[in-house]
């Protein structure tokens, strides 16, 4: 089967969801105003309320939720077949993320530009709120430790890479300080950023001496007993996640416009640059896809795995913190919710259909792809090298070599996964030092005792797990964790839109049925994971790490459920909350 | 909301467009940087006035004329609701 029909019909049903579901939700759900005076209008203050073009907002909506995740979830999820990881994609975004989007981006809008945080603690009560914080906590410490994998991984397997991301620091450093000072426009610096790094990239493809590769510098991958007894791979894996570690330090302490905001500029172009040159590619090599639809060899279900493997792509809470941390205070118009809400949602979805198309169409042949995905262990380990590899093939129809093709994606994902570490990071120290001002240690809201904890802590979860091929092989052992965490989140946001809904007499079934479906999938998946996977009964050996941290994140699942089960059932305590609110609000 | 620096040009409006989206999330930040370096400025222009010796002062004086109009929003972002100085009545 040609891979360009299987994104048409994608494409189409896309198309659909965005005309006509969204559109039902718009008049029928969230019963969108175009008269209502927005946050951005009522507040307009010049900074963070700044009524935007709902073109500009989506485009700036979608930049800052598509990252790393989309492409790293879909490509170990090929492991079970193109189909189940398609359908999921395209459907979740349409039923799911883009209702979720949608939602948090008007329930915000509707309190004052609040975010999901501040609204749980207004809406439920502060045991929502600590919840909440549970999870952003538990979430971040696992887009550390698996981005921060991610990242040294992808130096080993492509050393022509690494010499790009680090000349993306001063470049950013560099236009961080134009605009400051000179107050230009960002275009032109951040193409020049651009054509340095890919230049650079080009060169690093072709003259071996500038490719930074620490295994061939330490004796190549025979060699043994570099670094405390660890073979050369391991070795240079434990040196990238120091420097990682070194890195995130600093960058985290930073000021957001010294680095981390520039360099998202940069990563903005890199996402329309590598989504064009991949559907290009796609478009004029129309390969075949040689991937199974479904993989009959597969020794782990589909079923409910799949659903917590990809989060971001499908549907991601995260969404729901850029939702109403941001964007729903730069809205003009209450209407314009719909295109940056579900069709930044939709923006998402075509990066995580791209990807599965990558993967689909790189092997030669159905039994290459069993040897790659021979095992989930497997999927996880190299589904994202799958994805470059796959990625080069394509972008080389557009005339551009293979291995520099492969090159520029890689820095594509390493760079959206610093960026997402740097955030992390930040995030992390914020959540340390409100626990500690909560707990009476305020010492811990330091800037730098808070950032030593949370770089430690990341060090420590990354370098722990042991996949049984030796130190580092294990890090994609947590990534179905951050899904599961990820999908909590989106189901707490779930739920206090279909709680507003229902309040406001409107039916929450559009909102109620995704969180439910989500919420059943986690606890579902997280009950086979800890219990029969990781707490030792049964042949497995008990995998102590994987086994608390699944058990606590099972907690909060069956915690949200809970709440969401005791607020529904009972009108008395809806009742309550909504005179309470009032109250609040007068 | 129209943007009235939009070009009409409909290429160069889309062009203008994207930068804006690059831009957006950090003007905020560049504001706010700005106006902190503002605020130190102006706090030490107006230090003698709030107990703190500034030898400089002969000449900050001279720029009181030039600052003054920004006096009242800074000491409100200061957490200061009316102006703490007697001679400058701005509230």
């Amino acid at each position: 089967m040609n891979a360009v029909w299987l994104a048409f019909i994608a494409g189409l049903i896309y198309i659909v969801g965005w005309r006509y579901y969204s559109r039902f939700l718009a008049e029928r759900i969230y019963r969108l105003d175009p008269n209502f005076i927005t946050p951005a209008n009522r507040y307009n203050d010049g900074v963070d309320f700044v009524p935007t073009n709902k073109w500009v907002l989506w485009g700036h909506h979608f930049t800052s939720v598509a990252g790393a995740a989309p492409i790293v979830g879909p490509a170990i999820a090929m492991y079970w077949g193109w189909l189940p990881a398609m359908l999921w994609v395209v459907l979740g975004t349409v039923f799911a993320a883009g209702v979720h989007d949608f939602g948090a981006l008007v329930l915000s809008a509707r309190h004052k530009g609040q975010s999901i945080g501040t609204l749980a603690n207004r809406l439920v009560g502060r045991r929502a709120k600590l919840l909440f914080l549970f999870i952003i906590l538990i979430l971040v410490l696992m887009v550390n430790a698996v981005f921060a994998w991610v990242i040294a991984n992808l130096f080993i397997s492509n050393p022509s890479a690494v010499l790009s991301v680090f000349i993306q620091i001063p470049l950013a450093i560099w236009i961080g300080y134009t605009v400051l000072r000179k107050k230009g426009n960002m275009l032109i610096p951040s193409l020049v950023a651009l054509a340095v790094m890919y230049g650079a990239a080009v060169a690093a493809s072709y003259i071996p001496a500038l490719q930074i590769d620490l295994v061939r510098w330490m004796g190549g991958e025979e060699a043994s007993g570099v670094l405390f007894g660890l073979d050369a791979t391991g070795s240079a894996f434990l040196i990238w996640i120091m420097i990682l570690l070194a890195y995130v330090f600093v960058a985290s302490t930073l000021p957001v416009w010294k680095l981390l905001q520039p360099r998202d500029y940069i990563n903005a172009q890199q996402l329309v640059v590598g989504l064009l040159l991949l559907y290009g590619g796609l478009l004029v090599t129309m390969p075949s896809v040689t991937a199974p639809a479904f993989n009959a060899q597969a020794d782990t279900s589909w079923f409910p795995l799949l659903f917590i493997t990809i989060a971001c792509g499908a549907i991601s809470g995260f969404h729901g913190l850029v939702a109403s941390g941001t964007s729903s205070k730069q809205l003009d118009k209450e209407t314009d919710a719909r295109t940056i809400g579900y069709l930044g949602a939709v923006g998402e979805g075509t990066l995580a259909l791209v990807t599965i198309l990558a993967v689909a169409t790189f092997f030669a042949s159905a039994g290459d792809f069993h040897d790659a995905y021979s095992s989930f262990a497997a999927a996880g380990a190299g589904g994202v090298g799958n994805f470059v590899g796959g990625a080069g093939q394509l972008i080389s129809g557009l005339g551009i070599p293979e291995q520099v093709g492969q090159t520029i994606v890689a820095i594509i994902i390493v760079s959206f996964a610093a960026t997402t570490l740097d955030s992390a990071v930040r995030l992390l120290r914020y959540i340390i030092g409100e626990l500690g001002v909560e707990y009476g240690a305020p010492k811990l809201s330091q800037r730098y005792v808070a950032t030593s904890i949370a770089v430690f802590l990341t060090g420590l979860l990354v370098l722990l797990p042991d996949g049984g091929q030796g130190v580092g092989s294990g890090g994609f052992l947590l990534w179905p964790l951050f899904g599961t965490s990820n999908q909590l989140l989106a189901g707490i946001t779930l739920m206090l839109v279909s709680l507003w809904l229902y309040r406001q007499g409107r039916s929450p079934l559009p909102t109620l049925i995704p969180m439910v479906f989500l919420l059943t999938m986690t606890v579902w998946a997280m009950i086979q994971q800890v219990v029969f996977n990781w707490s030792g009964m049964g042949e497995a050996d008990t995998q102590w790490l994987l086994f608390i941290l699944g058990a606590i994140i099972l907690g909060f699942a069956l915690w949200i459920l809970l709440e969401a089960v005791r607020l529904f059932r009972n009108p008395e305590e809806l009742k309550r909350l909504a005179e309470r609110e009032a109250r609040e609000a007068e | 909301m129209s943007d009235p620096d939009e070009p009409r040009n409909p290429i160069a409006r889309w062009l203008y467009r994207y930068d804006r989206m690059l831009r957006l999330g950090h003007e905020a930040e560049v504001i706010r940087e700005l106006r902190d370096e503002d605020d130190l400025f102006l706090f030490m222009c107006f230090s003698e006035m709030l107990g703190v010796p500034n030898p400089v002062s002969y000449h900050t004086l001279e720029l009181y004329p030039l600052i003054i109009e920004q006096f009242h929003e800074w000491h409100q972002r200061m957490g200061m609701e009316r102006s703490p100085l007697d001679h400058i009545r701005c509230c």
